[in-house]
């Protein structure tokens, strides 16, 4: 796959991606409309919301996440590697100017990229991640990085991480406020209302594994080829394959401040490894991942 | 006869169009081309200008080295003027020359561990590498340019608005290497 077709592949995701959002956001807003007995009011505070929300998520879904992971723009000349690094693979790249980078202090080995697009990216790395990695493992997972801003990954990714964390908060809300609606007025107990109930309730509990799915059909795949763009980058792909599996090795992978709407933004899943993230994985397994770029 | 004409027409429009297609696919290209090259200039540029510094940090140190000293001012000037060749040929030589250098400065704990010193260390080996990889994506671009140039039917249309192929930017085998060192 070019890049064009990748590019080409997420725009159509982005847009299932938006579409799928206001489906969700709107029958949420009727659920909720319907139960309080008005489904236009419903319908509308949904829609009205939604555009609000996926305005903010667009144009700030970026900082947001940033701020969420505790992200601080790294300067000179602490991280002067760290920039020339960056800005060399941009160039390699053919990026029209460098991403801009951003640091977190953990411990954990780890490195995301995030943006609308490539003009408003950046790129930020764990400061365990500097100081574990020689300059090559270092420019491996960078060029990585800078694959996933080239290819519009970044933006299918922000909005995937910053609309999911919406479809989570705003489940719980409407299983709160069904509780709370239950108590509060007891209305005819009709089928309708009934059905209607349950339908919500069903929704509200889909609504995060749906979420889930999203992540998974946009992020499984992508590390692949971004592994490889990268390393067409360096030319050198042992670089990132060493990274990956000093990454691998890492006793300690939790990256305090990710979540599980921000999971798949890393180039290494920020979890513990346990039940939990298999089922969830939003990573291929790493193993493959290395033996890929071994063959290369 | 109307048909004649009309299927005439459509013949003529859909030919135009294809041309107009592969016009504007070879201004891309070569747009592309001259951007890449843009990046190059910058960074070599880049290099020009933090080479004195080196040079005058390290001028009080190495009184015996003098010659590798000359050998990169002279060559420092030919990195922003000449032609592709004398750029190229002036990158790979202050490569070569600085790879001394710092071999040299090894000698001296002093200017090892001034703070300037490991500053322009790792400015200048940033610089060695984004040269090298402005270089290797203009390699590219050019050989796409190359490419659709040399292709039927594009090379008709290419001689016909005169695109010419290019250059590709020369390394030195080294140099290759020199950007796997690690300080």
């Amino acid at each position: 796959m070019g890049i064009y077709e990748e590019i080409a592949s997420n725009q159509r995701r982005t847009f299932l991606l938006i579409f799928f959002f206001f489906g969700l956001v709107i029958s949420l807003g009727l659920v909720l409309g319907l139960a309080y007995g008005n489904s236009y009011f419903g319908i509308g505070l949904a829609v009205v919301i939604g555009i609000v929300y996926f305005l903010f998520s667009w144009y700030s879904g970026a900082n947001a996440i940033l701020t969420m992971m505790h992200a601080k723009e790294a300067t000179k000349p602490e991280y002067v590697h760290l920039i020339n690094t960056v800005e060399g693979l941009a160039i390699a790249a053919g990026l029209p100017k460098p991403p801009k980078v951003y640091v977190i202090d953990d411990s954990a080995l780890n490195a995301f990229a995030t943006g609308r697009d490539p003009q408003h990216a950046s790129v930020t790395v764990t400061t365990g991640l500097l100081n574990k990695l020689n300059r090559l493992e270092l420019e491996g997972v960078i060029a990585h990085e800078m694959s996933h801003v080239k290819n519009y990954d970044i933006r299918v990714m922000m909005l995937a991480a910053v609309m999911v964390g919406l479809t989570v908060l705003l489940s719980d809300f409407i299983l709160r406020s069904f509780w709370i609606g239950a108590h509060g007025r007891r209305r005819e107990g009709n089928q309708l209302g009934l059905l209607l109930m349950v339908v919500g309730i069903v929704l509200a509990i889909l609504a995060p594994l749906i979420g889930e799915l999203i992540k998974l059909s946009i992020s499984r795949k992508r590390e692949f080829l971004a592994d490889a763009d990268g390393a067409l980058l360096t030319r050198y792909p042992k670089g990132l394959a060493d990274a990956l599996r000093k990454i691998k090795g890492d006793p300690d992978p939790l990256v305090d401040y990710a979540n599980k709407a921000t999971a798949h933004l890393f180039i290494s899943s920020p979890f513990r490894k346990g039940a939990l993230t298999k089922i969830f994985n939003t990573h291929p397994p790493i193993d493959d991942r290395i033996k890929k770029l071994e063959q290369m | 006869m109307v048909t004649g004409t009309t299927i005439g027409i459509i013949i003529g429009v859909i030919v135009l169009l294809f041309v107009i297609y592969i016009y504007n696919s070879l201004i891309k290209l070569k747009l592309r081309t001259d951007n890449a090259w843009a990046q190059i200039d910058v960074q070599l540029k880049r290099r020009y200008d933090l080479i004195p510094n080196l040079v005058n940090t390290v001028k009080g140190y190495m009184k015996h080295e003098k010659g590798v000293l000359t050998e990169v001012t002279k060559a420092r000037t030919s990195l922003v003027s000449g032609s592709m060749q004398a750029k190229a040929k002036a990158n790979n030589q202050i490569t070569e020359a600085l790879k001394s250098i710092f071999a040299v400065a090894e000698n001296y704990p002093q200017l090892k561990a001034s703070e300037n010193f490991q500053m322009l260390q790792e400015e200048l080996a940033g610089t060695e590498s984004k040269i090298s990889y402005a270089r290797q994506f203009y390699n590219d671009t050019v050989m796409h340019l190359n490419q659709a140039i040399q292709v039927f039917p594009k090379n008709i249309f290419a001689k016909l608005f005169s695109f010419k192929e290019r250059e590709f930017f020369q390394t030195a085998q080294e140099e290759k290497k020199a950007i796997k060192v690690e300080f």
